[in-house]
């Protein structure tokens, strides 16, 4: 177990290294700079500028020296937004991203399994065609048209909920709903697929004639080994979810992080970029590791490690 | 004749030659095959036939690809005909969807944007499963090093920014539908990869498969005959569901303006643009192909929904 955990948290450095390195070569392969959009660049600014951030050294010089200020947790300052570094620009809009983040995978997971055993259990019933009918459009609308929409109807129409910017609970049901629609649906779909599968099989039944309460047999014994596939979509979503979704975010004009995300890559903002990178391959990494750590939690039979025959 | 042959020596003469009568076979109930033998497709058919939401959604496909075809013709308007006395206008008899901001007709672009909707969603479907089934096929079949090191490539390919890769094949290959089918198809077929390899994955380790392997068949012949044909339903169900993801993400790179380039559209392309609209009331803009995408995202969902059931043996009744 140890030996496994050693050699995982090594891979894990790896992966992390190989996609810092790929990106930074596709990065700099793209034509354009940060400066080319500025008004008043004459060349000897553009010179000045260019040595200010070293970017007129070689690019092996300006990848070793990333990786060194990266080692420090150092992500260097943003070229477009002067008067931050990378790490403020991270500070100031990851905690915002991350509690609508929360709060939507909260929202998407409770109701999408709520949903998605409810269906189950009334298997080609009225209740699981409802369900599902729900769930289908909640992954068939796209969220720019869904938050439109939502925005139109409680905030113009119907003013009970105040849009943009992050103040008060009550700016956040919106934005929670238009970002949760989609993986609710995910999960409920998931849910219901894999909870059908498993009420079928035997050791449902033994649990059945031992007279064990239904509420009992669905939740401790049945949805404990649905639950699998839902355990491995999450991973990557709320990686995703979590470091701030750009779409959402500029509708509802939320200071989440999801524009840096955007935006560096469209002025060439190199550190920028990086750090978001980073920032998220890292969080990426981390849950597909948690994914693998809940596994064993969820279906003591799988163990992390074994060799594969 | 093995009975006499048994008693030649004693009885002989006892049970004369003219008392063996042979048996007519009866017409016997028992042993007639009370259902026509179908193949595995023609009963996966009878009972997606059965499901009367699957079928509504493929019926609204296929008049969704035959209106994709003739919806520019029967319109006496063109896609990018501009006529700017005629901004904005509701739908009427002369503009059946209104008009956009340009005073392009909305009904002929709705058709039109579906055309290239349409076929955005096959190609990258097409593409994702020639590459994630081939991939995610021998990914799974290796196993051990070999699967370990292809499931860390797809890894690093999804820590990548996605939108990075996208506007590098922009610069590289030109703004284009060409591009934008790769740009989706980049980091599509993980999905299909995934899905293939852990079905093959756990089907390889199934006796039948052993016993194939014992006979001596050949490793090409078991991935055709053994693995291929029990991997299909997951992966026909994958397709239906990548066709709107790709017409969903071409939306999202719509949005961010790196979608289809002016005068041609996309559904996607057209709904970012009414998003606007909504708010000074020019519903029809946002409302006619935010609909059309939901639609044709639903009606993928329901017929793979309905697939997934038709193609599982064990749901069989």
């Amino acid at each position: 177990m140890n030996s496994y955990f050693v050699k995982r948290v090594i891979a894990m450095f790896v992966t992390l290294w190989l996609i810092i390195t790929l990106t930074f070569f596709l990065m700099h392969s793209i034509p354009g700079n940060p400066f080319a959009t500025d008004r008043n660049t004459n060349e000897a600014v553009q010179k000045n500028l260019n040595s200010f951030y070293h970017l007129d050294d070689p690019l092996y010089v300006q990848y070793g020296s990333y990786l060194k200020s990266l080692v420090t947790f150092n992500l260097g300052p943003s070229i477009k937004q002067s008067a931050f570094t990378v790490n403020e620009l991270i500070g100031r809009g990851f905690p915002v991203s991350m509690e609508l983040g929360l709060w939507t995978l909260v929202v998407a997971v409770v109701c999408g399994i709520l949903l998605g055993v409810v269906a189950a259990l009334r298997h080609n019933g009225i209740i699981d065609y409802l369900a599902m009918t729900l769930a289908v459009i909640g992954i068939s609308v796209p969220n720019f048209v869904m938050a439109t929409l939502l925005i139109q109807q409680f905030a113009v129409n119907w003013p009970i909920f105040p849009v943009a910017t992050w103040s008060s609970p009550m700016h956040m049901v919106l934005p929670i709903l238009a970002l949760a629609s989609g993986p609710m649906a995910i999960i409920a779909r998931l849910t219901r697929s894999s909870m059908i599968e498993v009420l079928a099989q035997d050791y449902i039944r033994t649990a059945r004639a031992k007279g064990l309460s239904p509420a009992k047999i669905v939740f401790k014994h049945a949805l404990r080994n649905a639950l699998m596939p839902v355990v491995t979509l999450l991973g990557a979503l709320a990686a995703g979810i979590l470091t701030g979704t750009f779409v959402i975010e500029k509708i509802f004009a939320i200071p989440g992080m999801g524009k840096y995300f955007v935006e560096s890559i469209n002025q060439r903002d190199y550190p920028v970029i990086m750090g978001t990178t980073v920032f998220y391959s890292a969080i990426l990494i981390i849950m597909l590791y948690l994914v693998d750590l809940a596994y064993g939690i969820i279906d003591p039979r799988i163990k992390l490690g074994k060799k594969e025959g | 004749m093995a009975l006499r042959k048994q008693h030649e020596g004693f009885e002989e003469s006892v049970i004369p030659d003219e008392w063996f009568v042979p048996k007519v076979k009866e017409k016997d109930e028992g042993e007639r095959v009370s259902r026509p033998s179908l193949s595995y497709w023609k009963d996966a058919w009878l009972r997606l036939r059965k499901n009367k939401l699957a079928m509504a959604g493929l019926i609204f496909l296929i008049l969704l690809a035959i209106m994709a075809v003739i919806g520019p013709m029967i319109s006496p308007h063109s896609v990018s005909e501009q006529n700017l006395r005629n901004q904005n206008l509701p739908p009427s008899g002369e503009y059946w969807f209104g008009t956009d901001k340009l005073g392009r007709d909305m009904f002929t672009r709705t058709w039109y944007g579906a055309r290239i909707s349409l076929f955005v969603g096959v190609v990258a479907a097409l593409v994702d499963f020639v590459i994630g089934v081939l991939y995610g096929g021998v990914s799974g079949y290796k196993g051990g090093r070999t699967d370990n090191i292809m499931m860390r490539i797809i890894e690093i390919l999804y820590g990548l920014p996605y939108l990075l890769v996208v506007i590098l094949l922009m610069v590289v290959m030109g703004p284009g539908l060409t591009t934008i089918i790769v740009a989706l198809s980049a980091t599509g077929w993980i999905g299909m990869a995934r899905i293939v390899r852990g079905q093959v994955l756990q089907i390889k380790n199934f006796e039948y498969v052993l016993a194939s392997k014992s006979f001596g068949t050949k490793t090409t012949r078991i991935i055709r005959k053994n693995l291929l044909p029990n991997t299909m339903g997951p992966i026909i169900v994958q397709i239906t569901l990548t066709v709107p993801s790709a017409i969903f993400s071409e939306a999202f790179l719509s949005f961010l303006g790196l979608g289809i380039q002016s005068p041609y559209t996309s559904w996607g392309m057209m709904a970012s643009d009414g998003l606007s609209a909504i708010i000074t009331g020019q519903w029809w803009r946002l409302v006619f192909p935010a609909f059309f995408i939901s639609a044709t995202m639903f009606a993928f969902n329901v017929l793979g929904d309905g697939l997934q059931d038709a193609l599982d043996p064990r749901l069989r009744r």
